[in-house]
């Protein structure tokens, strides 16, 4: 049987932890490489995190085979900025946070609601206002999707939010 | 060498950096920005500077200089347009994976962004088309980025490389720094392969019974220690070899196991032997489209080797069965060692009929052509493989354009050595040849250097005929003129009803007459009886010389496996063509 690079078919979302040298156009770099062979983004945080060693963490949330994601990974290798790489998803485990500021508009009941929803939530009042809150939320991103589709019907006016960061669980660094 | 504290200014940096890096020759064209590197250039007696007609040609004739010297070529160009005609080399360099260092100037730093005059987003247009990128803020980076780029370009899989120097960065002073450190910081690619894996392959190599190697560019890359190694390996196993079209001379074309190129316009027993295959060494080598054909037929019943220092080669379109990360020379020494030290033999008897089913595909012999005599055209093949028989016993080089005639060169012309076929692979550029060879004369000035050529792909850079002219260089334009842009011709006939759209080459220009406006000979051949007396004519000539073959117009360019087709529905000519119809697939690939 000749085997196939099965580039379509069952993909999943892997996270993708990318240390790089901190130099203007990294990040173009890694997005074009994206862009270019056509592989997607569906989140995406960068970060310095060592000012003296000049290194930012990249962390991509892309979804595709596990043989389209070993090709991310080996294309992401070959950036001569990038130091290392690592598939969280698959190296894992791992924990993710996002960070999101949710603003919702209105009065009387809703406003009521909102505010219920935000305590089950365990989101933050950042800033109230009597007719709005913008609300906090730390969590994955399913939390906070759930957290977002709730406030629709409370009077979502618009929401900020961070990407993925993520990190190995356990003593070892990347 | 200079001492590691002196000012310069940065001008005068690139210059040192490139003499400290050992480049003795550079690729250029003057504009604005880069006028104070031409200053120090003025009076530098230790870089010779050629100066191009067009920052294309530029960059192909530097590809032209590192593909035959192994060394990385220097291209100089200006900002803004000198820097966008460049764009196609360096394209052209990274698909081929050739050392290239370009340095282009740019604006003054202060003025970066606001739309200079010829100011052009360098470094973000050569983002993808280059292996790495910088942009120079400032002349203390100079001397280290000019040493960081060439390591880059020159080490892991090589490949091209930018250096964007503003204007104010180039007159400006800064100390200087040698090139010192080995290593980067960062990049760091694997040279040795895995040695447990190496085992395994050469286990499997020991146990096969019909097996194959297919060699690339990238053991050409490699060095020259690389092709010893490949047929020490040939020799000690008995393995049929076919290689790429990057990869030719790798192997001997004379040498026993030798099956011929593979892939599109391959040889038949080539393809056959890579569908029937059990076991298959790829080393430097990338399963590119043009070699697979349609990958879900792909040698089907084999299992699969990959050498490849480039480790995002490795199951890229074909998933293989043993990957080894590594340079080919490294782990061809050390498979040849652990195939001695383990005694390994192989299977004779089966290679023997393996052997004995390769001959029965070679009696096909898939390259026949008839050339008739007297009034009768020239058939394209017939002039290369005159031009071959004729030159072969001389220090011959060999570049072409993109086409028929590129297909027919490397069918017709039989390397035995490698750094002696330069022609552009991944991105098929035409205009690349001509170029080219004149980066190969510059660096082999005693060599016989010939661009085979199209007539439609010369006009893309003819202009460089001035550049042969002016530097001396005696190259050798071999144009295959079928007044088509032939292989459009072909596909047109074959996928588009014979419907040829635009691909008539008109109003072409008498190229022997071209030839002379530009100081060159001009020479013409029109019929097969005149052939040999013209070639001659030309290999005899102490100068740049155009021969131009008009040779029959529809012929078309066999064996073909047609796009979207497996490597066993090939056709071997137009007695096949009805044999396979293109599928819509098929039809949608370049
Ligand atoms: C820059 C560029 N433009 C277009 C093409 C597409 N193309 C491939 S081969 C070819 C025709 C080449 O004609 P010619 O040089 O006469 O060679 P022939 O096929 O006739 O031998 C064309 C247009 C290309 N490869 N490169
Ligand atoms: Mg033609």
């Amino acid at each position: 049987m000749a085997m196939l690079v099965v580039k379509e078919g069952k993909a999943f979302p892997h996270t993708v932890s990318v240390l790089v040298d901190n130099d203007p156009g990294v990040l173009a770099r890694v997005i074009g490489l994206f862009s270019g062979r056509g592989y997607n983004i569906e989140s995406l945080t960068v970060s310095e995190v060592d000012e003296e060693a000049h290194l930012s963490r990249i962390t991509i949330v892309t979804s595709g085979t596990l043989q389209v994601i070993e090709q991310i990974k080996a294309q992401l290798e070959r950036l001569i900025p990038v130091h290392r790489v690592a598939d969280l998803t698959l190296e894992g485990p791992s924990v993710e946070r996002e960070l999101a500021l949710v603003k919702v508009a209105g009065t009387g009941e809703k406003r009521l609601e909102a505010m219920r929803l935000a305590d089950i939530f365990r989101a933050r009042v950042l800033d109230a206002t009597p007719e709005s809150f913008v609300f906090e939320l730390t969590g994955t991103s399913d939390k906070i999707g759930a957290f977002v589709s709730l406030m629709r019907r409370v009077g979502l006016v618009e929401i900020a939010c961070t990407g993925v960061a993520a990190i190995k669980r356990g003593p070892e660094a990347l | 060498m200079s001492s590691p504290q002196k000012t310069m200014t940065g001008a005068e940096i690139v210059l040192q950096a490139l003499v400290d890096q050992k480049v003795e020759v550079v690729f250029g064209y003057p504009g604005g920005a880069v006028l104070p590197i031409y200053d120090a250039l003025f009076s530098r007696k230790d870089i010779r500077h050629i100066l191009v007609r067009h920052e294309q040609g530029g960059a192909h004739a530097a590809e032209g200089y590192a593909r035959t010297t192994g060394k990385p070529g220097v291209l100089i160009v200006t900002s803004g347009p000198g820097a966008t005609n460049a764009v196609t080399g360096l394209a052209d360099a990274l698909m081929d994976s050739i050392p290239l260092i370009c340095i282009s100037g740019q604006v003054a730093t202060h003025l970066i962004g606001n739309d200079a005059f010829q100011e052009a987003d360098t470094v973000g247009i050569t983002r993808s088309c280059t292996k790495h990128n910088w942009l120079v803020k400032s002349t203390e980076d100079l001397a280290r980025t000019m040493h960081e780029a060439f390591y880059v370009a020159t080490h892991g899989r090589p490949g091209p490389v930018v250096i964007d120097i503003p204007k104010d960065v180039q007159i400006a002073s800064a100390p200087y720094q040698s090139p010192n450190r080995i290593g980067h910081r960062s990049y760091k690619p694997q040279v040795k392969g895995d040695m447990e894996k190496i085992r395994d392959a050469v286990l499997q190599a020991a146990k096969a019974e019909k097996p194959i190697i297919y060699s690339g560019g990238g053991v050409i890359n490699s060095g020259p220690e690389a092709s010893h190694l490949l047929r020490d390996l040939v020799r000690l196993t008995g393995f049929p070899i076919t290689s790429t079209l990057m990869g030719l001379g790798a192997y001997p074309a004379s040498g026993e196991h030798w099956l011929g190129m593979l892939g599109m316009h391959g040889a038949y027993e080539a393809n056959m032997a890579m569908h029937e295959c059990d076991f298959m060494l790829c080393v430097g080598a990338r399963f590119d489209d043009r070699v697979t054909g349609r990958l879900d037929a792909f040698s089907p019943d084999s299992y699969k080797v990959h050498v490849d220092i480039d480790s995002s080669s490795i199951n890229k379109n074909i998933l293989v069965d043993k990957a080894i990360v590594g340079d080919c020379a490294h782990v061809l020494e050390d498979m040849i060692r652990i195939w001695k030290t383990h005694a390994h033999k192989t299977n004779s008897a089966a290679l023997q009929k393996w052997r004995a089913r390769i001959a029965q595909w070679k009696k096909r012999d898939c390259f026949a052509y008839k050339q008739k005599g007297g009034g009768a055209a020239i058939k394209p093949q017939h002039a290369i493989k005159r031009l071959y028989e004729l030159t072969k016993d001389r220090d011959a080089y060999i570049t072409t354009e993109v086409g028929q005639h590129q297909m027919w060169a490397a069918q017709y012309y039989r390397f035995e050595e490698p750094y002696r076929w330069m022609t552009s692979g991944g991105l098929g550029t035409m205009g690349y040849g001509l170029p080219a060879a004149i980066g190969v004369q510059v660096a082999r000035p005693k060599g016989l250097v010939i661009d085979i050529a199209g007539e439609a792909s010369v006009m893309m850079t003819i202009q460089e005929l001035s550049t042969a002219v002016q530097h001396k260089l005696p190259i050798k334009l071999f144009i295959i003129n079928n007044r088509w842009m032939g292989m459009v011709r072909q596909w047109q006939e074959l996928m588009h009803g014979e419907r040829y759209s635009h691909s008539y080459s008109d109003a072409l220009p008498d190229f022997a007459k071209l030839a002379e406006s530009f100081g060159c000979k001009g020479l013409r051949a029109e019929k097969p009886a005149e052939l040999d007396a013209k070639i001659q004519e030309m290999i005899d000539t102490d100068g740049p010389v155009v021969l131009e073959c008009l040779v029959e117009q529809t012929e078309n360019c066999y064996p073909m496996i047609p796009s979207g087709a497996a490597h066993n529905e090939i056709l071997l000519g137009p007695e096949d063509e009805d044999a396979v119809s293109p599928s819509e697939q098929g039809k949608a690939m370049v």
